[in-house]
């Protein structure tokens, strides 16, 4: 990169350009990666948190895509869910969003209705799930801090007074709503699924959690009992607004990506026609293709490589900055493959472009310039 | 080594017809002598520099460096370009330094496009840049330096590797008499104690009173008859 590096030197008003270009686009792209698993977490998490590997749906109408807001089962489900070799528990959970109210505050939130010992109760504060006693309601943190409520007061849902057993410490939300728990007969007690249930009336949840052990007969479960299953992490598409939420903001990367590759292209077609002479001495002096190739595209990677660890870094320090105020979720992945994205589309766009070095002919050299 | 050109020809397509640009040129510049090759705008003379340099191979003949034919009709770009970096100089009409690298670097850039360390030809660039007479300047950049300084630059970075044959193309267009004149004297003076073969296109005569021997080329051949192929 002898030239190379003095070339970025040299004509530092263009790189420097250039180099603004790439970073605002890494800021762009990894603030969105990050944007976008903040709000996948704010959707989907009370689900990719349960302690089950899978979940079992029952859909109103057979062969329809699994969803939460239309899956119902019944305790012939669940109860034939544990008794599957190799399903080590099978716990009915529901699942619906409704109204809590406080005397300060009136918030929307996901009720969670569990069975007593179930597998998927609420993790206390020693690590254990604990039960949810009748009447009474645990509250995640943002559902606590949002209702401004605390152990002891009382929380209205569907007209059912409940009282606050207890908060967590965690967070969990579904459908951008912060999840409270109750027993499962409190659940359909509110009313969160309808009509509110008639007493003596069987019970019902929306899907059944399940911990299996991998030998499993899943598909052949679920042809006996009526039930789809999907892992925990596939159970995200049922979330109704996951989907198109993840796929809009999935597209406006994609799309950034390929527009980065496109600038990169653009930049070093201009800048290797414009240097069209240079290349030709270059050539004519004893240089190879192959040297003049890698030397051009070890000047792209430095230029792509500078511009995306600053933007990578800065988008970071956006995100910490917002993070109180937007959902946003910086991890590895959430910085890493954008940034690594970048590069190598930035890098496939200059290659491209550094493409045509190999067809200056050197015999231009001897023009008078 | 000395130079031969043997019976050189070089067809250009040109339409729907051809275009010779040398035809049956023979010509042999020994080892440390310098050879003008004189005569009006499209007489060839380039077009030969060209064929010399392996930058355009010839339509018939053959380039020998000493013993060794290096440039044919069949000659591969790579091993054109091969020969170019490890055996022959070259200056060029206008001084065509690149622009982001300094007089010093221009000359250690042969070192790196060598495979080997630029600091390697160090103490070597900054002799020739002193030979030459702009080693003051060895640290400022094309566009700080004047035309003939600009010129000196590029006949160092020629002569860094030592090569076997120097090809200079118009070296004084740009130049006026005087300067013209002293640069073709460095020129002859770094050739003979190189022993580089040196033949430099010019269309002015009045600078070269310091060459060896002076070729005049018209309609694509030179003045004197070639003598006859080998077969």
């Amino acid at each position: 990169m002898f030239v190379a590096l003095r070339d970025l030197k040299h004509a530092r008003g263009r790189f420097i350009l250039m180099s603004m270009v790439i970073v605002l686009i890494t800021v762009l792209v990894t603030f969105l990666a990050s944007l976008t698993a903040g709000l996948a977490r704010e959707s989907t998490s009370a689900v990719t948190d349960l302690p089950a590997d899978h979940l079992a749906f029952s859909m109103p109408t057979p062969g329809d895509p699994p969803e939460f807001i239309a899956s119902r089962v019944d305790a012939d489900q669940w109860e034939g869910w544990a008794d599957v070799d190799g399903v080590v528990s099978a716990d009915p959970l529901g699942v619906a969003t409704t109204r809590a109210e406080t005397p300060g505050a009136t918030v929307s939130v996901t009720a969670l209705g569990v069975a007593a010992g179930s597998h998927v109760a609420p993790v206390r504060e020693d690590g254990t799930p604990g039960d949810v006693d009748p009447g009474t309601i645990v509250l995640t943190r943002a559902a606590a801090d949002a209702l401004d409520a605390h152990v002891g007061d009382a929380v209205t849902l569907g007209g059912t007074r409940l009282t606050v057993a207890a908060t967590l410490d965690t967070d969990q939300s579904f459908s951008h709503t912060p999840v409270v728990w109750m027993t499962l007969d409190d659940w359909q007690s509110i009313g969160a699924r309808g009509a509110a249930r008639a007493p003596g009336a069987a019970v019902s949840a929306t899907v059944v959690a399940l911990t299996t052990s991998g030998t499993a007969d899943l598909a052949g479960a679920d042809a006996a009992l009526g039930t789809t299953t999907l892992t925990t992490s596939d159970a995200r598409s049922a979330v109704s607004s996951f989907t198109a939420e993840n796929l809009s903001l999935t597209t406006m990367q994609a799309f950034l990506l390929v527009i980065s590759a496109l600038v990169a292209g653009a930049f070093f077609t201009v800048w290797t026609i414009s240097r069209s002479g240079d290349l030709a001495v270059l050539k004519a002096l004893g240089a190879t293709t192959r040297y003049l190739l890698r030397d051009a595209l070890g000047q792209a990677a430095v230029l792509l490589g500078g511009g995306v660890t600053i933007g990578a870094l800065l988008s970071a320090a956006a995100a910490a900055a917002l993070s109180g105020v937007v959902p946003i979720a910086v991890t590895p992945t959430t910085s890493l493959v954008p940034a690594v994205s970048l590069i190598l589309l930035g890098l496939t766009g200059a290659g491209v472009a550094i493409a045509r070095i190999a067809r200056i002919d050197p015999h231009a050299a001897l023009a008078a310039r | 080594m000395d130079l031969h050109l043997d019976h050189i020809t070089l067809v250009y397509p040109d339409g729907d017809t051809h275009l010779t640009a040398v035809d049956d040129v023979h010509l042999t510049i020994p080892a440390g002598t310098t050879t003008a090759l004189l005569g009006p705008s499209g007489a060839g003379k380039s077009s030969l520099l060209a064929v010399a340099a392996g930058l355009t191979r010839p339509t018939r003949g053959t380039v020998t460096i000493g013993d060794d034919v290096v440039f044919t009709p069949g000659t591969s770009v790579a091993r054109a370009t091969r020969v170019r970096l490890e055996r022959i100089g070259m200056v060029f009409q206008s001084p065509r330094l690149l622009g982001s690298l300094t007089a010093l670097e221009q000359l250690e850039l042969h070192a790196h496009l060598r495979g080997e360390r630029p600091a390697a030809v160090r103490a070597r660039s900054m002799d020739l840049l002193a030979a030459v007479g702009v080693a003051d300047h060895a640290g400022k950049r094309p566009a700080q330096l004047s035309g003939g300084q600009r010129q000196r630059v590029a006949i160092a970075r020629a002569l860094v590797r030592r090569p076997e044959v120097l090809l200079v193309d118009e070296p004084t267009s740009a130049l006026d008499h005087d300067r013209g004149t002293q640069v073709v004297e460095l020129i002859t003076g770094l050739a003979r104690e190189l022993g580089a073969a040196t033949l430099l296109v010019s269309h002015d005569a009045s600078t070269l009173g310091t060459v060896d021997a002076i070729e005049r080329m018209l309609d694509a051949r030179l003045a004197h008859p070639a003598p006859p192929a080998r077969a």
